[in-house]
């Protein structure tokens, strides 16, 4: 898959939402897939279990129309969180533009966000793809939730932030922070449109 | 700087879209090197879509990169002003040459050259004044050239000698990007969706986009808060409600309309979340790829401009680029750095091998590189022999047998028989046919060059190369020859750097066995100031005489001039010809054509009593008659001690003529 295609003027980019299980991945897709026009997006296409957990990936493309002489399309894609799912994991994430990491903000979950992180920074480079080189921001989810279960952004960011890429608070069910979120991971996709090709 | 430049008019102060990029890039070429590219520069666009500030940045920009330069910015109307004060005070021709001696002069609104004869004369003057100085000159009107009416078609063509470009209307990205600065500017503080709204009406020009703006900025001032797009929307039309899917005049309708509509209707915490996101996708792509265009399209019009062929980034444009653009641009550069030497080296082989179109596109280099490889290994042939003398017409006898035998020799064993052939007789004696001969024979073979000329021809070449610093490629001329012939090679004598070149010549002939054959009038025994080591050389092939033409030769060589001449076969004639004495064939030619002249006149076939007749006189003195002193003082010799008839006075006056003569 290429970024920028100048002989058929298209721009495609690829978008990885990453993270832990029930981190709020699809919930990120679904609250975009309700704020978009119909003729505008398409099918979001979502493999799950019964329980609502993603089985496969979820998948969910926009057509942002003709910008500057390019038909720009954004193709949003979740992993399935789990980990013995890893090598969806590693399929989902080739080819990608750019990477969207869903931390779950409770405290319980500290550890699995970092495994998570190690796990994505692994398979990236099983694509031969530095962590530090792909467009990646940080979501934090569910600070909506009492703040004694979660920790506080500043805390997260202490925690997994350690390249100090964008980062930000959400709220997926509620629709706070997803878009900041998109706009955040799709700038920096779009600011490598004339320095780089695809990731892997 | 002078003039009068407005302040924020800057390049960094232009949105830069496609309706304006090339005017944009050509300015900031012009801001950058002024006089030496597109010059001059003539912009022209509807008003209010950016002339002035294109003009205004050019002059800061050149000054900013050369506080020395001297820029003049003028209207017009207040050139035609200015001019016609000065010329009134006398002082025309000072101001003329105030205007012609700034560095950049931009003059605005020359559409109202219109009909105005004595200021177009004035522009034409003016403009070859600034050009022949280097001196830049833009211009700037609200319509092409040749829609300037009655404008001068010098004028015309001048203009397009230089670069005409035109700034068209803005697109949607350009007006929104306008906007958005504006906005900023003005710390409005409106939203990415207002900015869109807005910028989806088609307005006139820039003044009118920036006029709304103006009215929205107003419009919130009098708020109590944001005003959202459709509120700017309604009130840009005055007091018209929009109906949302019914807006005849919006221009074309770019992305985000359905999407606003639809989040609008969502509600929710995002309420316009899709627009803005995708607004600000709009911005960044716009931003990203005319970035990335913008740096193509600089180098395609520079290089354009320099004479050279694009396609490659003409390619770059249009092809898939998974890389930043920047190492083909480099790479292209260093092609046209390439093609650059490799042109000047093709001019120094030949003047005219430099303007070949093959250096001009650096898709070429390498067909370049070629042509300048055969260009120096002389791909201008050396002088062949010439066809006039063949070697079958030679006439052989038994004193130029063993000459004619050994050239015939090395004609047909070039190389390897007599290596080098020296031909040595007086002149006339047929040593240059003898040369041609060999060297037509040569020529005759596959892939044969032979190089044959005469001595003289040969210094002269070498002093024209040393003149003008070609010498390796006018050696390179000969050394590409499989066989060098060289007339009258005592002429060498005291010419030390030839002797030094066919030294030179010699060595890399003798080493390849290439065939080299040398003719010389004087022995080479004889031969002074010639460098020893290239006598030696000489001496150390064959060197064979040419004697003068004996009688079998010359009876041959009578005859055939005959036939050649006259279309006869008169034995008797050439039998007595042949008998005249003669020292070489070149005179024996002479002869021929005496007689023949001679019997043209009479109007009679040429026989050998009038041969005879010619070239000894009229026979026959009495024999016996001694030499004796005659009345008039001639003195008459014996009739056999007549030696040249032609000198005699045969008919002499009477005496009566001669007593009048001596009585008067």
């Amino acid at each position: 898959m290429s970024l920028v295609n100048f002989t058929s003027r298209e721009i495609t980019c690829k978008i990885v939402y990453y993270g832990p299980g029930r981190s709020g991945k699809t919930s990120n897709l679904q609250y975009i897939f309700g704020r978009v026009p119909e003729d505008r997006r398409g099918q979001m296409v979502s493999l799950a279990t019964q329980s609502d957990r993603t089985l496969f990936f979820d998948f969910l493309p926009l057509d942002l129309g003709t910008i500057s002489g390019f038909t720009t399309r954004f193709q949003l894609y979740t992993v399935p969180g789990q980990v013995y799912y890893n090598a969806t994991r590693k399929l989902v994430l080739q080819g990608a533009d750019g990477v969207v990491f869903v931390a779950d903000s409770q405290a319980r979950r500290f550890e699995e966000n970092l495994e998570s992180l190690q796990n994505l920074q692994e398979n990236l480079l099983a694509h031969g793809v530095d962590v530090r080189e792909i467009p990646l921001v940080l979501q934090y989810n569910k600070q909506d939730l009492p703040a004694d279960l979660i920790l506080t952004s500043e805390e997260l960011d202490e925690a997994l932030n350690f390249r100090s890429v964008k980062s930000y608070p959400a709220d997926c069910l509620h629709g706070s922070g997803v878009f900041e979120t998109l706009r955040g991971v799709s700038e920096l996709v779009l600011r490598r449109l004339a320095r780089k090709g695809p990731i892997a | 700087m002078s003039g009068r430049l407005h302040g924020p008019f800057r390049f960094d102060r232009l949105v830069v879209g496609a309706a304006n990029r090339l005017a944009v890039t050509a300015a900031r070429t012009v801001a950058e090197s002024p006089g030496s590219v597109y010059n001059p520069l003539f912009v022209y666009a509807d008003p209010g879509l950016g002339k002035t500030h294109l003009l205004v940045a050019i002059g800061h920009q050149a000054s900013e990169i050369n506080t020395g330069v001297r820029v003049e910015y003028l209207t017009l109307d207040e050139f035609v002003e200015a001019f016609h004060t000065a010329v009134a005070a006398g002082q025309g021709d000072a101001y003329r040459r105030h205007v012609a001696e700034a560095d950049v002069l931009l003059l605005d609104d020359v559409q109202f050259l219109a009909h105005r004869r004595e200021m177009q004369a004035e522009l034409i003057r003016l403009l070859d004044l600034m050009q022949t100085g280097e001196r830049q000159i833009v211009l700037a009107s609200d319509r092409p050239p040749a829609e300037i009416e009655a404008l001068d078609d010098r004028l015309i063509r001048r203009f397009a000698g230089g670069l005409v470009v035109d700034i068209a209307r803005p697109d949607f990205e350009t007006r929104a990007a306008i906007l958005q600065r504006k906005a900023q500017e003005l710390d409005a503080g409106f939203d990415a969706q207002l900015i869109t709204e807005v910028a989806r009406h088609e307005y006139v020009n820039v003044r009118e986009l920036l006029g709304a703006l103006n009215r929205l900025v107003a419009l919130q001032a009098v708020s109590d808060g944001p005003i959202g797009p459709s509120e700017a929307v309604a009130f840009l039309r005055g007091a018209e409600a929009v109906e949302p899917g019914t807006e005849p005049e919006m221009g074309e309708p770019p992305a985000p309309e359905p999407a606003m509509i639809a989040s609008a209707d969502a509600g929710g915490a995002g309420g316009d979340e899709f627009g803005s996101f995708l607004s600000e996708v709009v911005a960044t792509v716009a931003d990203q790829v005319d970035a990335w265009r913008q740096r193509v399209a600089a180098a395609i019009l520079r290089w354009e401009g320099e004479g050279y062929r694009t396609t490659r980034l003409e390619r770059l444009l249009e092809a898939e680029i998974p890389e930043d653009p920047e190492p083909v641009l480099t790479q292209y550069e260093h092609d046209v750095s390439r093609l650059e030497e490799l042109a000047q080296e093709a001019t120094d082989v030949s003047s005219d091998l430099g303007g070949n179109a093959v250096f001009r596109d650096p898709d070429q280099v390498a067909e370049a590189e070629a042509l300048v490889e055969r260009a120096r290994a002389g791909a201008n042939p050396p002088p062949a022999p010439s066809p006039l003398w063949q070697f079958e017409e030679l006439v052989e006898g038994g004193g130029n047998r063993m000459a004619l035998r050994s050239g015939a020799t090395v004609a047909a064993e070039p190389g390897t028989r007599y290596n080098p052939l020296v031909i040595v007789g007086g002149s006339g004696r047929g040593k240059t046919h003898l040369l041609h001969g060999i060297g037509n024979a040569i020529a005759a073979r596959t892939d044969a060059v032979v190089a044959c000329l005469a001595a003289h021809d040969f210094i002269a070449e070498l002093i024209e190369a040393l003149e003008r610093d070609r010498v390796q490629a006018w050696r390179a001329r000969y050394y590409r020859a499989t066989a060098f012939l060289l007339d009258d090679v005592h002429l060498l004598a005291g010419k030390e750097r030839t002797q030094e070149e066919l030294y030179l010549l010699f060595n890399r002939f003798s080493e390849d066995e290439r065939q080299l054959v040398f003719t010389s009038a004087v022995p080479l025994a004889q031969l002074e100031e010639v460098e020893p080591r290239l006598l030696t050389r000489l001496e150390g092939g064959l060197v064979v005489e040419l004697p003068a033409p004996d009688r079998e030769v010359r009876y041959e060589v009578a005859a055939r001039l005959l036939r050649a001449r006259l279309d006869i076969e008169d034995g008797e004639l050439a039998n007595y010809l042949a008998s005249r004495p003669v020292e070489s064939i070149r005179s024996l030619h002479g002869v021929v054509q005496r007689v023949v002249n001679a019997a043209e006149v009479k109007q009679v076939v040429p026989t050998a009593a009038l041969a005879r007749e010619l070239l000894e006189g009229p026979a026959v003195q009495p024999p016996g008659r001694t030499r004796r002193m005659r009345a008039s003082g001639v003195i008459v010799p014996a009739a056999g001690g007549v030696r040249n008839p032609e000198k005699m006075v045969w008919q002499w006056p009477t005496a009566v003529d001669r007593v009048i003569e001596e009585w008067r």
